[in-house]
């Protein structure tokens, strides 16, 4: 940061270059922000100003139908609680996977750590695609099972890379020395000592693995059949944007049923949105304060 | 003595020390096998599946019983009709993506540097939101605000006087839809990566900047930027290595009927392909495809890299 002292003159170039720089930002922001607002307003409006283009900025009209009708439409909350389910257990899971496999990664004296690197780091630069992923885990017994959303997509290498390089330079080697004298073993030392200081790395696992599970649909969309398990992104995708595209291209004015279907999400699909969308930030501001510090450290190294 | 004892070691065979180390560092192995029989499984056995792209797939035989059938697989593919167009729609998706994607957090993360106070906080956090919405989400905001007849877009376009678009169902509007909005969901939180490596500049540099009556434009361009010269770099090898991988979620979401001259990429192709035609054989080729070409590109730009700058990612 610069460090301006009060009482000095500025000179005019950096004056302007302030004015440009607040310019740009400013209008950037409003860039960004804007849908936001708009859906968060469009959600507390109702459907007449909103469709017409009378509401374009704050709510014109006041009322919360839209939340009330979520609340009643049943297929929106098993796909939340679902949801809720895939992501703390799946969290669960992949932090297990991946701080265990990050620490001895860190340790210079373990033996086989080039190896392990190896096989890790060739994972990232190629892979066997998607078909034969399907049926390794088909062939495992998991297709339609809530496993399939938890257990294949349990590692990332890059995160393990990333938790490594925290443990590699945060955890200092006069720590172990000391506690080896104590006659701590490598688990005992890794739970006791490693973990309790890695409390930003950890932070950012849970958020990183946390907004992958909530958000993604891929896994759910080829390996879920039974509509009782989706999660909530893949009922959203019927709700929000299958029946809408329909609607577009032309080709299911006829049903009367995707008519109704239309009618009752074009009332609360702004409420859908914003309830979708707080669980994961939320979590992003609660864990805000450890970016800096967690995401850093495997940047550079990487 | 501690070399002696090292120098002892070295002569002892692979295997004698690994066992030595096995007892030294017990615990060590013991956690590292969870996630390394996991990687074995869930990585590299469906690397053995790529046999299946040489194969004519039979669910009877199993993949090692099914006949072999050398290239035909890639041969059909690249003999389909539309080749040319899936090919260059993923090469274009990326290549756009990434000539905006890339430079505009940088540029946004000097520019945030150099101010401070409230402002910058809020703006920040705001910044973030949109990265952690998901895909289905943005993509039913885009449906919503470019509906050609009640979206806002279209409403604040005839405001102006201007003729209402369909976006969404023009081929030609799919690039810049797809593109713009994924600035707008990765701007902000791109710049994380960059803020970090700013905090670390010495400020002593700055003071002797100042001294020398360097003004905050001239700070920035030979200050500031250098010090993320680095994982500019990095960043860029990554990006670039994975330009053949458009993601495929926010691809298919946004393709319909009417845009698929523009909006079929690989992966979406090879979705429909093995996944929904069943046509494994055929789909692991042509995931294939797209796998090698990722793995030579990045290969290539990592070398590039490395003569140019003398950063690399390995």
């Amino acid at each position: 940061m610069v460090k301006k002292k009060r009482g000095v003159k500025r000179s005019a170039k950096d004056i302007v270059f302030d004015v440009a720089v607040y310019t740009v930002l400013i209008v950037l922001f409003v860039l960004l922000a804007y849908p936001l607002v708009y859906v968060v307003s469009a959600s507390v409006t109702t459907a007449s100003d909103v469709l017409t283009g009378k509401m374009w900025l704050y709510p014109t009209s006041f009322t919360l139908s839209a939340y009330g009708k979520i609340f009643a439409y049943k297929e929106i909350w098993v796909g939340f609680a679902n949801s809720v389910f895939y992501v703390v257990v799946g969290t669960a899971v992949s932090l297990f996977f991946t701080f265990t496999a990050a620490y001895p990664l860190s340790r210079k004296d373990f033996m086989l750590r080039g190896f392990i690197m190896k096989v890790y780091t060739v994972t990232l630069f190629f892979g066997g695609g998607i078909v034969p992923y399907f049926l390794l885990v088909k062939g495992l017994g998991m297709y339609n099972s809530r496993l399939s959303l938890i257990i294949p997509s349990a590692v990332s290498v890059w995160n393990i890379i990333l938790v490594r390089t925290y443990f590699l330079t945060n955890i200092p080697d006069d720590l172990l020395d000391a506690a080896r004298v104590d006659g701590c073993g490598n688990v005992r030392f890794f739970l006791q000592f490693a973990l309790p200081l890695s409390a930003p790395i950890i932070a950012v696992m849970i958020m990183y693995y946390a907004v992958a599970k909530w958000n993604g649909y891929f896994d759910a969309l080829i390996f879920l059949n039974d509509s009782s398990k989706y999660p909530l992104q893949l009922t959203l995708r019927t709700l929000l944007v299958n029946s809408q595209m329909e609607l577009m291209t032309g080709g299911g004015i006829g049903g009367s049923n995707l008519i109704d279907q239309l009618n009752a999400m074009e009332a609360m699909k702004y409420g859908v949105i914003v309830i979708a969308s707080i669980p994961m930030i939320v979590l992003c501001t609660a864990t805000q304060k450890y970016f800096q510090k967690g995401i850093m450290v495997g940047s550079l190294k990487g | 003595m501690q070399r002696t004892k090292r120098r002892e070691l070295n002569k002892k065979g692979y295997f004698s020390r690994l066992k030595r180390d096995l007892v030294r560092n017990k615990g060590l192995y013991l956690l590292s096998l969870p996630t390394f029989v996991f990687v074995i499984i869930f990585m590299y056995v469906p690397m053995v599946g790529i046999l299946l792209a040489f194969k004519n797939y039979n669910s009877v035989l199993g993949i090692f019983g099914s006949p072999w059938i050398g290239f035909d697989n890639f041969k059909a593919f690249f003999e389909y009709y539309y080749f040319k167009e899936v090919l260059l729609n993923t090469v274009k998706v990326s290549l756009f993506s990434l000539l905006f994607g890339f430079p505009l957090p940088i540029v946004l993360a000097l520019l945030l540097n150099s101010i401070k106070g409230r402002f910058k906080k809020v703006f920040q956090i705001v910044s973030y939101i949109p990265n952690f919405l998901s895909t289905v989400v943005v993509v039913a905001m885009l449906l919503a605000f470019l509906n050609p007849t009640s979206g806002i877009v279209n409403t604040i376009i005839k405001a102006f006087g201007g003729e209402a678009k369909d976006f969404i169902t023009d081929p030609d509007w799919f690039i810049p839809v797809f593109v713009i909005s994924g600035v707008w969901q990765s701007i902000g939180w791109s710049t994380v990566i960059y803020t970090s490596a700013l905090s670390g500049v010495d400020t002593q540099l700055y003071d002797a900047a100042k001294i020398d009556g360097a003004s905050k434009f001239q700070t920035m361009i030979h200050i500031d930027f250098p010090t993320i010269l680095p994982t500019v770099i990095v960043s860029l090898i990554l990006a670039v290595g994975g330009i053949m991988s458009v993601a495929f979620e926010k691809v298919y979401l946004l393709q319909n009927e009417l845009n698929t001259s523009a909006s079929e990429v690989i992966s979406t192709y090879v979705y429909k392909m093995g996944l929904i035609n069943f046509d494994y054989g055929f789909g692991t080729a042509v995931g294939l495809f797209n796998s090698v070409i990722n793995f030579v590109l990045c290969l290539l730009v990592n070398f590039v890299a490395k003569k140019v700058s003398g950063y690399s990612i390995w």
